[in-house]
């Protein structure tokens, strides 16, 4: 039952994954990576691993089709068709994932108990953590208990990312400036700036003027 | 009676629980999925929604752009503060042994310290983020 | 599910290839942006898929019952730490991208290249 589920969400993803690939309105890509990162959050509880699904479903399909859906707001809707065949990056594709296909081919089989992944710290944490922590939620434990440092340094990835972003968005855009002549120039801006133009259009445009023709 | 009534009145009566929800997912991380990254994410999604259907302005009136920045700050400054005080009180950096009469209950108050500085800060990103992306006045081209 | 074989393994490396290509061949900054967001979450797939006990449950202590089998908890905080990590790359990247629409107009690579050259 458990393999039926996960064949199932698998194809889905692949379908999924190659229908934003060939999808050219952006709004509809990012829905649709929206809905890539909600199935993906489906596998993760079907692989049991239930804090994961959660956080990838929150940030995936929440945060992260937020952010986009705003950028799209501002840098537009539309993607250009593509204007050579991509016959390099589909050979650099293939031969990739021929080579991965290789590798995998002396990974152990998919969920045995004896594999080399199980051996090493994970049955000390699994056995250790009811006693000296004494938390049920081993993810949690080992999240901030027995790995505390990486979650130290996680969190301080995403405070550098704030200062990142408001580096570059905080302040709001300048003066316009355009290549004139292969120099970049300010345009000096003579008429109102676009917002207020927007609303006078939008009051001023549902009456017209009553004139009076002077055809007697 | 304007058109986005259901919107205002649905968004008015989730905002609380969303709320809610979010620290219950904090607080509960010790014996269910949860934890200081999806309350974090969850909170966040609670300021978002008010700024989505009240407008930017309202939502930067009930949460300051400045308190914002400072909750980003204030989750790391918290993290390494625990790190800081057990090295105070005898034990190596964020070795939570220390923190209490004896190592279980010190492990307790080491995960709770650590994962509210985890929310605090992921909270202040997530509404930082989308304050950046959603102030920004569209340029003409 | 040990029947499964390499199953799952293969279709995670189709979906980083479909990121990959996406992230490579196609000009829009902001599809290239989607594309590596379709390769991370492919990873995290992988390395979930490898977490795996056949059999296993969620690894939450179980009250009273002994010998029930855990799934690994060690990939879970990793992936957990990536995908948060993911998401702040991604909003520092989606900024870039507004600056550079506002400085040249346009989000396609290669109108950007003619311009910039």
């Amino acid at each position: 039952m458990v393999e039926l589920v996960d064949v199932a969400v698998l194809l889905l993803l692949c379908v999924t994954a190659l229908a934003i690939i060939r999808q050219r309105n952006l709004f509809a890509a990012v829905m649709m990576a929206g809905i890539y990162s909600l199935l993906s959050a489906g596998l993760f509880v079907v692989m049991d691993a239930v804090d994961v699904a959660f956080t990838e479903a929150a940030v995936g399909a929440g945060i992260s089709t937020v952010l986009m859906l705003g950028t799209l707001a501002l840098v537009g809707h539309q993607e250009h068709k593509p204007k050579h065949r991509p016959i390099l990056p589909l050979l650099v594709v293939v031969l990739t994932g021929g080579v991965l296909v290789y590798g995998t081919l002396d990974m152990p089989p998919f969920g045995d108990p004896d594999n080399p992944i199980h051996h090493h710290v994970a049955p000390h944490y699994l056995e250790e953590s009811e006693h000296e922590i004494g938390i049920p939620n081993v993810v949690t434990s080992v999240l901030a208990s027995y790995r505390g440092y990486d979650t130290m340094g996680e969190t301080t990835v995403v405070f550098a990312a704030v200062v990142g972003v408001l580096l570059l968005l905080a302040r709001g855009p300048g003066p316009r400036r355009v290549r004139v002549n292969g120099l970049w120039t300010t345009v000096v801006r003579e008429e109102d700036p676009p917002e207020l133009e927007g609303d006078d259009e939008s009051g001023g445009a549902d009456a017209p003027e009553p004139r009076e023709s002077d055809d007697g | 009676m304007d058109d986005r009534v259901i919107l205002r009145v649905g968004a008015k009566i989730l905002i609380p629980f969303i709320l809610l929800f979010a620290l219950y997912v904090q607080f509960h991380g010790d014996y269910g999925p949860g934890g200081g990254f999806q309350a974090g994410v969850i909170f966040a999604a609670g300021f978002i929604l008010y700024a989505l259907v009240y407008g930017l302005g309202t939502a930067k009136r009930a949460l300051p752009p400045q308190a914002v920045y400072v909750c980003a700050a204030l989750g790391v400054l918290i993290y390494a503060g625990v790190g800081f005080v057990t090295l105070g009180l005898g034990g190596e950096f964020l070795a939570y042994n220390v923190l209490a009469h004896d190592p279980e209950h010190g492990q307790e108050y080491g995960i709770l310290f650590v994962e509210l500085g985890v929310l605090i800060t992921v909270f202040g990103s997530m509404v930082a983020f989308f304050y950046a992306f959603a102030g920004r006045r569209k340029i003409q081209t | 599910m040990i029947g499964l074989g390499l199953f799952n393994y293969w279709v995670v490396i189709f979906l980083m290839m479909v990121g990959f290509y996406t992230l490579i061949a196609r000009g829009n900054l902001v599809k290239k942006i989607i594309g590596l967001n379709i390769f991370q979450t492919s990873v995290f797939i992988l390395y979930i898929t490898m977490g795996k006990i056949a059999g296993g449950t969620a690894p939450i202590f179980v009250q009273g019952e002994q010998d029930v089998v855990y799934s690994n908890p060690v990939p879970h905080v990793l992936i957990l730490t990536a995908i948060v990590v993911g998401v702040a790359t991604s909003a520092l990247g989606l900024s870039l991208v507004v600056r550079i629409n506002e400085a040249f107009g346009t989000v396609e690579e290669d109108e950007i290249q003619d311009m910039a050259l």
